[in-house]
């Protein structure tokens, strides 16, 4: 086991993690953040995606014993039910969700996307969201959704 | 005053905010205290003998409680039909597909019970596999299952009017073999569940699509009655058909370990586990014969199908069922023969996806009608125009159309500037088709058909609003509730959906089929109108006038005609539950669209309750010189009767759009010998945001009799419409018909280099 620090969602936490621990698995089941979802388990569809020291990363795919000393955000820091992030604000709108399991990746992916590229074209939104697989969807209302945050963003002076 | 207050607006999803927060919680999020974790031990071999499993070394691996085999089920087997109930909860005797469950452990977290898994040693004989359908029918080939024909799992023969007449009376027959892919459902989130077995019966929080399915399997292996079983529905990572709308081996033994341990139990699959075990749609064959007068008129079409199944029968027989009785529309069809057949290999399930059936022989019968039509230099329009439904329409099998969008749905897409790009792409690759599509809606099966719903009346004059259908993603619950609050004249956040608990829910045949909107939307109107119905007896007693004439609506009730005679909802309720009396006020409804039976054996009459009709368009740019095609563009001219949420539609359409698409361009299983070579999200590649056509969706509004407010189903035509587009605007950009799905790169490479020689 090993003893590591982490700020998570704002928050610091003291943890003692296994050394095949993923921060997925740390995430879920230490944590009780369960809003960060297992797909693959493989770093293929982004549904397990957060934001490490400002980075998305697939949390399936780091070790816990990494995260020591960094800051993560999952969907559970993005913004609450009763503060929506206008991410998040613009997916409940404009259909951005259908049966919701890639849904917290895509937002968190979602929200990196804007904080790096505040004004992005439709062909930057796509790319943007390669890393995150959606089988319900077919994309159209979630890149709706993200054009719609930007402009959301843009108008409240926060990009 | 506009008709309706919140039926067809474009109102968010009820649980939007749950899933854009993460706080929905789904199966694999769940636990309970002293949970154990349950794995199964896979066959690597698609047919093998089991000789002897030692699971000693396994039981007494520490952390280990538990371990299975197949013959701790006593032989219970499951299956669509009691003459087809062939599949073991795990393998018993011999392994038929890769992966294939063989036993299982139960231990006290999921490390150990997949180290432990790996403990259990297992002989087998492997035994000679058949892996390509046709050579399964062979005489002399493998049998899958023992006393099994020539690996005939199902058959089926539809014969209607005289096709043999028809042909000598065309000006043009022709005959052509086309393919549909290995390919599958592709929901993200795996199956999963957590089981507990205890005095009372069994609980199960699962990831179930049609959760009373899995209530009703749970009732027969465990042998308890139906009021023991309690199947509660957590968030559901989408369905689509097949491996969620059935029980899984998970499932099974998760109970069977929760009833020897005390315990609950709980499991989650991999993604290599949904790649590889997981049901997928049906691969076909389709020897397809089509006849045609010289003016385009449509005069007769013969197919024979085999349908590769896998290794048991599934659901496989209305498989075949719906691939023959769909393939009268949606054009006027005066003579049609079908032969199907459905035959046992060693490879994983064929079950039902979205668009069940009729993906693979409306792709057949549509290519080939396009074909013919090039033949006789009539256009793709014309021909489609010529022979299309309108209503109301009998099939010559007696499908019976009330409403239909379908011309007005081509003429739209006629007057677009797409279409007028088609036959224009020269040698840039570029290329526009067309085509058209019908599903059904409503779907019926033999038994059990009907939708039910509960409206609880509260005291201050909310909702709780109870039904068994399940929302796996398509927004049925948001629709639903529109609904209830629409009839009784309330708000959206009035109405409480609760979801699925079979202890507390009204029975629910399940989600499959387009059923829910059309047949639980109409149990839910009819529950929300016996609300109605006893509160305006307390209204009436209060202003001693007739109940009939009393009127509910903005969150109030009131005497029709006198305004005067009015009070908010809150206080009636009040009145009603509390003050007054303490009335329960409970409202039931049932569906009753669409029950009369259909003719199984010949095919005859309605398997669905409606009629949905897609036209479409697809802009292709095909690289000449690597084969590499991607869609652009595409235009949807959509009849699903009114759109109930035009917001929810034009996305159901639009995944449904990007599914049929990955089907024709990209997804495929590579088997080798029975084995998935491909099982990983980047090899079984399905689409991205970054491979996506632009899609608009138009509606075509109808007034469908048999649906609530004119409702018809959204999404399963669209899967069948996408491959045909794709493909017509594939020749139309490269010159070359493809007649085998998915149409890869190297396919088209191929073919190009072919065309050159």
């Amino acid at each position: 086991m090993k003893h590591i620090e982490i700020t998570i969602n704002g928050k610091r936490e003291e943890l003692d993690v296994a050394p095949s621990e993923t921060l997925l698995e740390m995430i879920r089941e230490k944590l009780f953040l369960t809003g960060t979802k297992e797909g693959c388990g493989m770093g293929e569809c982004g549904a397990c995606t957060v934001v490490m020291d400002g980075v998305t990363v697939n949390s399936c795919l780091v070790l816990a014993a990494e995260a020591d000393g960094k800051s993560i955000v999952t969907i559970e820091g993005v913004g609450t039910a009763e503060k929506l992030h206008p991410v998040q604000e613009a997916f409940v709108k404009h259909g951005g969700s259908q049966c919701g399991f890639c849904t917290p990746g895509m937002i968190v992916s979602g929200t990196y996307l804007l904080k790096k590229n505040p004004r992005p074209t439709e062909e930057e939104i796509r790319e943007g969201l390669a890393g995150n697989f959606c089988r319900c969807t077919g994309y159209t209302k979630i890149i709706e959704s993200v054009e719609a945050a930007a402009k959301m963003m843009g108008e409240g002076g926060d990009s | 005053m506009e008709k309706y207050s919140v039926i067809g607006k474009s109102v968010p999803r009820v649980d939007a905010v749950q899933k854009a927060t993460g706080d929905a919680k789904f199966a694999a999020d769940l636990s309970l205290p002293g949970m154990l974790w349950c794995k199964i031990l896979r066959s690597p071999h698609p047919h093998a003998k089991i000789l002897n499993i030692d699971t000693g070394q396994a039981e007494s691996h520490p952390g280990v409680k538990a371990v299975c085999t197949g013959k701790d089920f006593g032989g219970w087997t499951w299956g669509f039909m009691p003459q087809t109930r062939d599949e073991p909860p795990l393998a018993v005797g011999k392994v038929r597909y890769q992966g294939e469950g063989v036993a299982a452990v139960a231990a006290v977290d999921e490390e150990t019970a997949e180290e432990a898994a790996q403990l259990i040693r297992v002989d087998y004989e492997e035994l000679p596999g058949v892996f390509d359908p046709e050579e399964a029918m062979k005489p002399g080939a493998p049998a899958v299952h023992d006393h099994v024909q020539n690996n005939q799992s199902w058959e089926f023969h539809m014969d209607f009017g005289d096709v043999e007449r028809a042909f000598e009376e065309s000006d043009i027959v022709r005959e052509d073999r086309f393919e549909t892919g290995r390919v599958m459902t592709g929901y993200l989130e795996p199956p999963a569940a957590v089981a507990q077995y205890d005095s009372n019966g069994i609980t199960l929080w699962g990831a179930k699509q049609s959760p009373y399915f899995v209530y009703r399997h749970m009732a027969a292996c465990f042998n308890l009655p139906l009021n023991k079983i309690r199947i509660i529905q957590p968030f559901i990572g989408a369905g689509f058909g097949g491996t969620k709308n059935d029980s899984v081996a998970g499932d099974f033994c998760s109970v069977l370990f929760s009833k020897r341990t005390g315990r609950p139990v709980k499991f989650v699959y991999n993604m290599e586990e949904v790649l590889k075990t997981a049901r997928r749609r049906h691969n076909f064959i389709i020897h397809s014969k089509m006849g045609m007068k010289k003016d385009g008129t449509l005069m007769a079409i013969q197919q024979k199908s085999i349908a590769e199944g896998g290794a048991y029968t599934a659901i496989g027989p209305l498989t075949l069922y719906l691939s023959g009785a769909l393939t009268t529309l949606p054009y006027k069809l005066p003579n049609f023969r079908y032969d199907a057949y459905r035959i046992f290999t060693n490879h994983p399930v064929g079950a039902a996806m979205r668009g069940h059936g009729a993906t693979h022989t409306r792709f057949a019968a549509e290519v080939q009608m396009d074909i013919i039509a090039e033949e006789l230099g009539i256009d793709a329009m014309e021909v489609r125009l010529k022979n299309a439904v309108t209503a109301p329409h009998e099939t010559i099998n007696k499908v019976t159309v009330k409403s239909c969008g379908l011309t007005e749905g081509l003429k739209t897409l006629r007057n677009t500037e797409l279409w007028h790009r088609r036959g224009k792409g020269g040698a840039s690759g570029r290329g526009v088709g067309l085509s058209a599509a019908s599903y059904l809606g409503g779907a019926r099966q033999l038994g059990h058909q009907s939708c039910a719903a509960v409206i609880r009346l509260c005291e201050d004059g909310t909702v709780n609003y109870l039904t068994g259908a399940t929302d796996c993603g398509q927004g049925s619950d948001t629709v639903l509730i529109q609904i209830v609050a629409e009839e009784m004249g309330l708000r959206m956040e009035d109405v409480s959906i609760k979801r699925v608990d079979t202890a507390v829910t009204p029975c629910d045949p399940g989600s499959y089929g387009s059923r829910v909107t059309i047949l639980a939307g109409m149990a839910a109107q009819r529950a929300a109108q016996d609300v109605k119905s006893q509160l305006a007896q307390f209204a009436a007693n209060e202003w001693k006038v007739q109940p009939g004439d009393i009127e509910f609506r903005d969150r109030k009730a009131f005497v029709k005609d006198r305004p005067e005679l009015s009070m908010s909802f809150e206080k009636l309720s009040k009145i009603a539950c509390y003050s007054r009396s303490g009335a329960v006020i409970i409202g039931r409804g049932y569906s009753q669209y669409g029950l009369e039976r259909y003719d199984w054996d010949k095919g005859l009459g309605n398997p669905g309750t409606s009629y949905s009709f897609t036209a479409q368009l697809a802009e292709v740019k095909v690289d000449l010189e690597t084969g590499v095609a991607r869609c652009e563009n595409t235009i949807l001219a959509h009849d699903c009767g009114r759109p109930l949420n035009p917001l929810n539609v034009h996305a159901q359409n639009q995944g449904g759009t990007v599914q049929g698409l990955g089907q024709t361009l990209y997804e495929e299983f590579l088997m080798d010998q029975g084995i998935t070579r491909n099982a990983s999200l980047t090899h079984y590649k399905m689409p991205l945001s970054t491979d996506v056509p632009n899609i608009e969706i138009i509606d075509i509004i109808t007034q469908d009799p048999d649906g609530p407010y004119g409702a018809k189903e959204a999404s399963e035509g669209c899967i069948v419409s996408t491959p045909t587009a794709v493909v017509s605007a594939l020749k139309d950009a490269t010159g070359i018909w493809f007649k085998t799905l998915p149409v890869t790169p190297e396919k088209i490479y191929w073919a190009l280099q072919k065309k050159k020689e």
